[in-house]
């Protein structure tokens, strides 16, 4: 196995899904399978090739400093589960390690 | 027998800062969406910031620019490939989970700043503090706390996504400061150096200039660091200084008392003046960081660069040197009227148009500093020009004006600003210097106080002072002092 249920059961914490033990099995197996692809990748020899993070060689992609105001800003609190005046209400936040950095 | 004390283990404080400035642009760092402080809740948010899907984020021009200027001022090396990361992690603040910064290549590394220290002499000194780097990223929203002033305690909280995606340049120090006092100072310049180049308004009441200081102690001469711990929450230089100062003696006593350090973030409180422990650090965070697809690389050409590099102002360290070692005036002058670039550019103005450099900097720094301060104004504002301040000067160190006159016409001059020439030519202020015309004055004087004259000559010598002083009523102040005393006394002693 590259990856075991608990490395599964850390990613999923840190994507904040809850998963069950029997999920975390399966899922186990299903990553363990799609990893093995990476690992053919690993075939090739690209040592002398340079990272990249994009397929399409685009930079220096920027706009001018000219204001638009967004026309509806309201429609965002419409659509919240719990606005309470201008604010969006938010339940209490535990202190846990993965807090504000 | 005695046995002698144990020697004392010295300790010493190993401090870095990282700072966030706001960058003082018209709209957010990935849209056009406004940055202004202090509008109403969740109204300067658009789909962008608000991390709505199939949106597209744009880099903002100016950004690019201030962040750029910002690492050129510090020394820094601009990075020939930049690009910008997710760094994941779930806050409410944050809409998108996950905050669009800087990673493994920030636009500028390995810089440095000089701060000016007072050594234990009074003398002062310089100091080089190393930059690590310099990013760019978006901030984050803010929250308030329901049920309570602090997190602990409160029972909901309330986001306030404005702030979300306003642009955010962090600066982060070598761990090279040793001191309180030395952190504060590196702040300060730090704060000067950004406003000069008029990239962030550096306001730590409202949040444009935000430090967390890292702080840990070793024994002296131990090159390894000790456990660090982070302080936040400071929003003064002053608060700075206290809060390290503060670290520094508790965690001293901790380890004299064979205590071990934990790694963890404490808050300044302001009340209590003293730090309290927010939260234990377990490991480091996994942050999940990757290339964020949706923007591209920064590969600055080479004559942007240029473009940008000639357009830096004189940065307030230059400046100081300057006056100190080509205008003669001292470090304690040199740092205050550098602080603030108008008031420097003010003061250079009025040296170019011929006033002394020392009689500039003191009428700068005394009476027009504080019209300005009574009054609320900045520099710019003044109606009192350089060329007039200048004038002003030359006409008191030519003898046409005393200096008392000189004050009498500074509340017009500041107020209307105009020629001090011109004024002092129309009120016929010019000082009386010549000796015949000062000798019938006098002697007018002396003929109307007989009994005054009788008494100085029996030995009522202080009485001197009470003839300067009808000679200077008589000539509305504009005897030339020096020269009436002369004669004055000549013509007392018969």
């Amino acid at each position: 196995m590259i990856i075991d249920a608990d490395q599964v059961r850390k990613v999923a914490h840190l994507a904040r899904l809850e998963i069950t033990d029997t999920e975390a099995a399966q899922l186990t197996t299903q990553l363990t399978g799609i990893l093995e692809y990476f690992e053919q990748l690993r075939e090739l020899d690209v040592s002398d090739i340079a990272p990249t993070a994009r397929a399409i060689d685009v930079s220096n992609i920027t706009r001018p400093d000219e204001l638009h105001p967004y026309p509806h800003p309201e429609t965002f609190l419409v659509g919240a589960p719990n606005p309470e005046g201008d604010f969006f209400k938010v339940p209490q936040i535990i202190n846990t390690q993965d807090v504000e950095p | 027998m005695t046995s002698a004390a144990p020697v004392k283990t010295q300790y010493e404080a190993v401090i870095g800062l990282e700072t966030h400035c706001q960058l003082k642009t018209t709209t957010k760092i990935f849209c056009s969406c406004a940055t202004d402080f202090g509008a109403p809740p969740n109204h300067q948010v658009c789909p962008i910031c608000m991390g709505m899907p199939g949106v597209l984020p744009v880099l903002n021009q100016k950004v690019l620019e201030y962040a750029v200027k910002a690492g050129l001022a510090l020394n820094c090396q601009i990075a020939s490939y930049s690009k910008f990361d997710r760094k994941q992690y779930f806050y409410p603040d944050l809409p998108k989970n996950y905050q669009i910064s800087q990673y493994d290549l920030p636009i500028a590394e390995h810089g440095w700043l000089e701060i000016e220290l007072v050594d234990a002499a009074g003398d002062p000194c310089h100091k080089k503090v190393g930059i690590t780097r310099l990013h760019m990223e978006e901030d984050a929203g803010k929250l308030v706390h329901g049920g309570s002033d602090r997190l602990s305690g409160s029972t909901y909280s309330l986001a306030d996504f404005n702030r979300t995606g306003v642009p955010l340049c962090e600066i982060v120090s070598e761990p090279d400061l040793r001191s309180g006092a030395e952190a504060a100072e590196y702040a300060q310049e730090l704060r000067r150096i950004l406003r000069y180049l008029g990239v962030c308004d550096g306001n730590m009441q409202e949040g444009s200039l935000r430090c967390d200081v890292n702080i840990s102690m070793r024994p002296v001469g131990q090159t390894k660091f000790g456990t660090k711990v982070e302080i936040k929450n400071m929003n003064s230089f002053n608060a700075i200084q206290r809060a390290i100062d503060y670290e520094i003696e508790r965690q001293t006593e901790a380890l004299e008392c064979g205590e071990l350090i934990i790694q963890e973030t404490r808050l300044w409180e302001e009340g209590t003046q003293q730090t309290i422990s927010m939260r234990v650090k377990e490991g480091s965070s996994d942050y999940r960081y990757f290339p964020e697809p949706d923007l591209c690389a920064i590969e600055l050409p080479a004559e942007q660069l240029v473009q940008w590099q000639s357009e830096l102002p004189e940065l307030p360290a230059h400046k100081r040197h300057y006056y100190e070692t080509e205008l003669g005036l001292s470090a304690y002058d040199a740092r205050l009227l550098t602080d603030d670039r108008v008031v420097a550019e003010y003061f250079e103005s009025t040296v170019v148009a011929g006033g002394n450099p020392k009689q500039a900097a003191n009428w700068i720094m005394g009476d027009i500093t504080g019209y300005l301060n009574n009054h609320k104004l900045s520099i710019t504002e003044l109606a009192l020009q350089p060329q007039g301040l200048a004038e002003l000067i030359v006409l008191i160190e030519n003898s046409t004006i005393s200096s008392k006159i000189a004050k009498d016409l500074l509340p017009e001059l500041l107020s209307r600003g105009g020629s001090a020439k011109e004024m002092v030519e129309r009120q016929g202020l010019t000082q009386i210097a010549d000796p015949g015309t000062l000798t019938t004055m006098i002697n007018e004087v002396l003929l109307a106080h007989p009994q005054e004259l009788e008494q100085y000559r029996n030995g009522k010598t202080k009485l001197q002072g009470f003839f300067v002083g009808q000679i200077m009523k008589k000539t509305g102040g504009r005897a030339e002092p020096k020269i009436t005393n002369q004669l004055l006394v000549q013509k007392l002693k018969g």
